[in-house]
């Protein structure tokens, strides 16, 4: 398949065409490489958005460039355009401070800070300059994440103390009290148990009817029983040896996994890949 | 499938009848570094015991109250050694006043990356070379270089602040003011090199999760970073603090030697460690076994910052 073809957008046939971020024809560098090419992708809104696809397709690179989180690693450059609500995220007007403000990060790797489970809850607000009720911030987001009832007696005691899922559910309920519009979550699981696993997707469906979110997953199952959406990347070597990663197909979750137009998605979502 | 031939077990039995210089020698060598390891317990044991024994007689007649007594005559044999401690706790405090801002915030500007490492690792060169130039050189370019040069400074902030005690002296040739400064430059090193590599092994997702979460760089590392490297940075300026204390050479040279304990930091002062320095020459009797007394309670001293630093960084240690 030539990458630089526009695969089929699935946003025209949506019910929902509330579009909270739209991905024009972008392709991402580091210095000279391009890392992810001609990415077309629609994002709307109170979906759950999966990126699947190999490794080094380029899925967590694009899902920094929603937030611009590529800022901070020297040489990335962005070409075409990431719109949030119409406002191009690229355009040098805009502050990226402000743009991570309105959509949140989940990492891979559950990173509380090293403060009470209270502070971690409180810090995004603090820096926002929150002036309301932050008993009442930290109370609402800790029940957003489903972690309420087992913290609750102790929100002195230091982030690092919870076990993993936990302390990912401790992430995912400080970047919901910023109270972003979308929520990145980049591989949010793949450290965690199945246990610790099914309580983060239960979660994410609780979530969606608040906020957007654009999951990356190395775990096909995950995607099929999270997503609404799912975008499939792949990854191509060129002449030189290195890889660049596309997008192949997007469309409803249950075309992608029962009904792919596209043979790659196919082979890759029936586990005859590579 | 094929098996790999190993050697039967019965080998393992014999060995110890057959001929194995290697064997002999790693028990020379763990006999010998036992040896070594009981012999630095016991220098420091030796240094304990003699420094107890010399004072024995200073700490018989003057007791706990050679640590209130601002008298030091060898005329009348009677001496205390307030104005000394005195004078090493202010030095070193106001050597740490200026040494730990400057030094936590040079080691967070060459982790930040705010600098190509072209030019971050040349200055963290530079750094490290401070710590390498001998007390006595410092001494020196103190007395003559330094100290003239910031003279004038000085006796304008005694013209413009004189009523504030600190300053209400005039600045003379030496004062324990420009000494606590040169100290400040000596013990800069100790700061700046492990406050740094606390601040470079914490882990790089606690600076993403801050930037995620629309934190600006600033609020990054006021927030997160330096709070979750504080216990090193503690444990940076406690080692300073124990090399501040016992900071000899360039403080004789430098603090003027006056036996008072003066408000003014800009008058002369007098140090335990520049005390013994000047004195030992021609000490002997109570005056020795006094001098002996206040090495006691500056080891004393260095001893408990030392143990107080140790803590706090395994503390640090734990929570990597």
């Amino acid at each position: 398949m030539n990458p630089s073809t526009r695969p089929n957008s699935a946003s025209d046939t949506l019910e929902n065409n509330d579009i909270v971020i739209r991905t024009e024809n972008v392709s991402i560098f580091y210095g000279a490489f391009q890392a992810v090419r001609n990415v077309f992708l629609d994002v709307p809104k109170n979906n759950v958005v999966a990126l699947i696809g190999p490794s080094g397709c380029g899925k967590s690179t694009l899902l920094r460039c929603y937030n611009r989180l590529n800022d901070l690693i020297p040489g990335a450059r962005v070409e075409g355009k990431i719109a949030y609500q119409g406002v191009d995220l690229y355009d040098p007007k805009i502050d990226p401070v402000e743009v991570r403000r309105r959509i949140g990060m989940v990492f891979q790797k559950a990173n509380p800070f090293p403060k009470s489970i209270y502070e971690n809850v409180a810090f995004g607000a603090r820096i926002n300059g929150f002036k309301g009720n932050m008993d009442e911030l930290v109370e609402r987001s800790l029940r957003g994440s489903a972690l309420w009832d087992e913290v609750k007696d102790k929100l002195k005691e230091s982030g690092l103390s919870l076990s993993g899922g936990q302390q990912q559910r401790l992430c995912i309920a400080r970047t919901i009290a910023i109270e972003p519009e979308v929520i990145l979550m980049d591989e949010p699981c793949s450290a965690l148990d199945p246990i610790s696993t099914l309580r983060v997707e239960d979660l994410m469906h609780e979530l969606k009817k608040q906020f957007t979110i654009i999951i990356v997953t190395h775990n096909m199952q995950q995607a099929s029983r999270v997503a609404d959406m799912t975008a499939f990347f792949n990854a191509e070597a060129t002449e030189g040896g290195s890889r660049f990663g596309y997008l192949v197909e997007y469309d409803k979750t249950y075309n992608i996994f029962n009904a792919p137009k596209q043979q790659a998605t196919q082979d890759y979502v029936s586990g005859r890949f590579g | 499938m094929t098996s790999l031939t190993t050697a039967p077990a019965e080998t393992l039995i014999d060995s110890s009848t057959k001929f194995q210089p290697e064997r002999q020698i790693n028990q020379i060598f763990r006999w010998l570094t036992i040896a070594l390891a009981v012999c630095v317990g016991l220098v420091l044991l030796w240094i304990t015991y003699s420094l107890l024994l010399i004072a024995l007689p200073a700490i018989r007649t003057f007791g706990l109250g050679f640590l209130t007594n601002s008298t030091w005559n060898p005329v009348e044999e009677i001496y205390g050694v307030f104005p000394q401690i005195y004078g090493t706790i202010l030095s070193s405090f106001l050597a740490l006043l200026f040494a730990v801002p400057l030094g936590v915030g040079v080691a967070v500007f060459l982790t930040e990356n705010f600098l190509p490492p072209k030019i971050l690792t040349p200055i963290a060169f530079i750094m490290e070379l401070l710590a390498a130039i001998p007390s006595v050189v410092y001494g020196l370019w103190g007395i003559f270089v330094f100290l003239p040069a910031i003279r004038p400074i000085l006796q304008g902030i005694n013209r413009a602040f004189g009523w504030i005690p600190f300053f209400s002296t005039t600045p003379g040739g030496r004062h324990l003011f420009g000494a606590s400064l040169v100290l400040a430059i000596m013990i800069l090193p100790t700061i700046v090199a492990i406050s740094r590599d606390t601040m470079s092994s914490l882990p790089p997702q606690l600076r993403q999760g801050s930037y995620g979460l629309g934190a600006t760089r600033w609020e990054t590392i006021t927030r997160v970073l330096v709070p979750a490297g504080l216990s090193g940075i503690i444990g940076s300026v406690m080692l300073a603090l124990g090399r501040a204390l016992g900071e000899t050479m360039a403080l004789a040279m430098l603090v003027g030697n006056a036996n008072n304990a003066n408000i003014s930091w800009f008058s002369p002062a007098s140090t335990i460690a520049s005390l013994i320095a000047n004195q030992f020459g021609e000490a002997s009797g109570l005056q020795k076994s006094s001098l002996f007394y206040g090495a006691l309670i500056l080891m004393v001293l260095t001893l408990l910052v030392n143990i107080l630093a140790q803590m706090v960084v395994s503390r640090f240690q734990q929570v990597e």
